[in-house]
Order: C-alpha cells, then structure tokens, then sequence
C-alpha cells in the first residue's frame, strides 16, 4: 500500500455555467477509461464528479474540481469560494434542497446529489464556511 | 434490440442520429437529474421530458444508448449541438412516457 500521489487534474468550474457542466466530469471519465479502470468504478467516480460539478455550478460562487489518483485510489475533491453550508446534516439528508424554482425546472434540485456523492463513495470528507466548501471523496481501486 | 430498430418500432423522430447502432439494453424514466443519474445504466434508453444541454452531459456520463423526449417537448439547438459533439443520439415523439414505456413492454423490451 503507498498513497503517493500519482496525478492531479484540475477543472475551473464556473458559477452558473450550463453549457460547460459537465465537461470536467467527462474528462475524468475519459482519461479513468483510457488507463483502464474497470467499469463499475468509473460509474461511481462519474456519478460522483458530476454530482460535485453541478452543485459547484448551482450553489457556489464557483470554484475547483480536483482528481487525484493514486496507485489503490481516486480522490474526487471540490473547493469552491461560497457561500457555504449552513447545516451539513441537513444537506446531506435525501429529499433536501435549496435550489431555486428556475434549476429545478432543468431536473435539478431532487436534493439527491451529496447523498449519492455519499452512497457511491468509500470514504466521504466535507466541511464547510461562509468562505466555501470542501468536500474529499474516496473511492478505492480494486486490486487487479 | 438495436436502437435504430427499437426508433423504428416505436415511432420516434430521429432529431440526431449519432453514427453508432448499439443494441440498447434498458430503460430507465425520469426527469430528475440526480435520480437518473443514479439508477440508469449503460446502454439504457433514457425516457424524458427534459431537454436541457445538461442531459446530453448526463447520457454521456452514464453511457446511455440514447435520449428520447416525450410529449414533443421542444428540444433546444443547444442540446443537439452538444448531442452531435458527444455523439448522443437523441429522439422525440408526441406519445407519452407511459405510452412509450407499455409500447416498449409490447415489444419484449421488459
Ligand atoms: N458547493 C455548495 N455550496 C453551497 N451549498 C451547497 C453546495 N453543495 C450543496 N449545497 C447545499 O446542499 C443542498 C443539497 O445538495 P444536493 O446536491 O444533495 O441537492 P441539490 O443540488 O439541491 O439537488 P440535486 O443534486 O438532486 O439536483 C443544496 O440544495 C444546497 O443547499
Ligand atoms: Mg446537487
């Protein structure tokens, strides 16, 4: 076992920005697919990373979606610069959500995205302030 | 069933058809992301009145076989744009997602 960190990629994510949604998810996607990774796990890290986008898109003042491989696992991590969680057990509940009339009409806000973040993880990390929002997301490789 | 074939029998307006044939392989309904985004799978029809650009990012994510809008829901240029970019097929129809799902049933798509 070594968690050397091997790689980091790094998407800009933009506040409100629905065209580019997404796109950082499909590179990790596509570059997890090109290395090898089986299928099973590539679901969850896709799920995952795109659950952490949007809600960077929706709810944020914008900020980073970070993948970082190491040689046993992926780390999924969002930064995002506000406003922050007020109550994280509350965002974490099924069913909760704050998003607006406007989103919900796109098919967002079901209030389902940090616990499936959650549900497909192996280890789930978050903190939150007014100045932003931290969450570190582990999925374990499985041994080939 | 192939999914040119499947278009075919349930009477579906190709508004992109992407250059694969892919033998679809279920169907999953629903127009909130974050539950689709959990339950459908890869090779899944996914079955919509969505027509945001962000369901083209959540088929190519999931790796599902195709999109189809009911109820003729008015698909943006947006949405096919990044359909043809990421090669999603993507169909409409004036039936509803029930009569599409018993259309499906009829077909042995269970
Ligand atoms: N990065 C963030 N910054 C600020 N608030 C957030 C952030 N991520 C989530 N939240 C808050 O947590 C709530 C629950 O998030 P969750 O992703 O579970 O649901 P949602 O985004 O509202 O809906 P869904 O993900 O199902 O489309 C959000 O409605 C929002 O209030
Ligand atoms: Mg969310």
């Amino acid at each position: 076992m070594t968690d050397k960190l091997l790689i980091r990629y790094s998407y800009n994510i933009a506040a409100n920005d629905f065209i580019a949604a997404g796109k950082g998810s499909s590179s990790i996607k596509n570059t997890l697919k090109s290395m090898g990774i089986d299928a099973s796990t590539i679901r969850r890290i896709a799920i995952i990373s795109y659950e952490a986008e949007i809600n960077l898109v929706i709810h944020s003042y914008g900020g980073m979606l970070h993948c970082d491989l190491y040689e046993n696992k992926i780390d999924i991590i969002t930064e995002d610069k506000g406003p922050g969680i007020e109550n994280i057990d509350l965002a974490l509940t099924e069913g909760y959500s704050t998003a607006t009339e406007s989103v919900r009409e796109l098919g967002f806000g079901a209030g389902m995205g940090l616990p499936n973040m959650k549900k497909y993880s192996d280890d789930f990390d978050i903190a939150s302030s007014r100045e932003g929002t931290f969450i570190k997301i582990t999925v374990l490789l499985q041994e080939v | 069933m192939k999914i040119l074939d499947f278009a075919d029998k349930l009477n579906l307006d190709p508004l992109y058809e992407a250059s694969k044939d892919i033998e679809v392989e279920g169907v999953y309904i629903g127009d909130l992301l974050s539950i689709v985004m959990s339950k459908a799978k890869k090779n899944y029809a996914w079955i919509t009145i969505q027509t945001h650009i962000n369901t083209v990012a959540v088929a190519e994510l999931l790796e599902l076989a195709c999109i189809i809008v009911v109820e003729n829901m008015e698909v943006e240029e947006e949405t096919l744009d990044k359909a043809r970019e990421l090669n999603i097929p993507v169909f409409k129809t004036k039936a509803s997602a029930y009569e599409i799902a018993a259309k499906l049933y009829e077909i042995g798509i269970k």
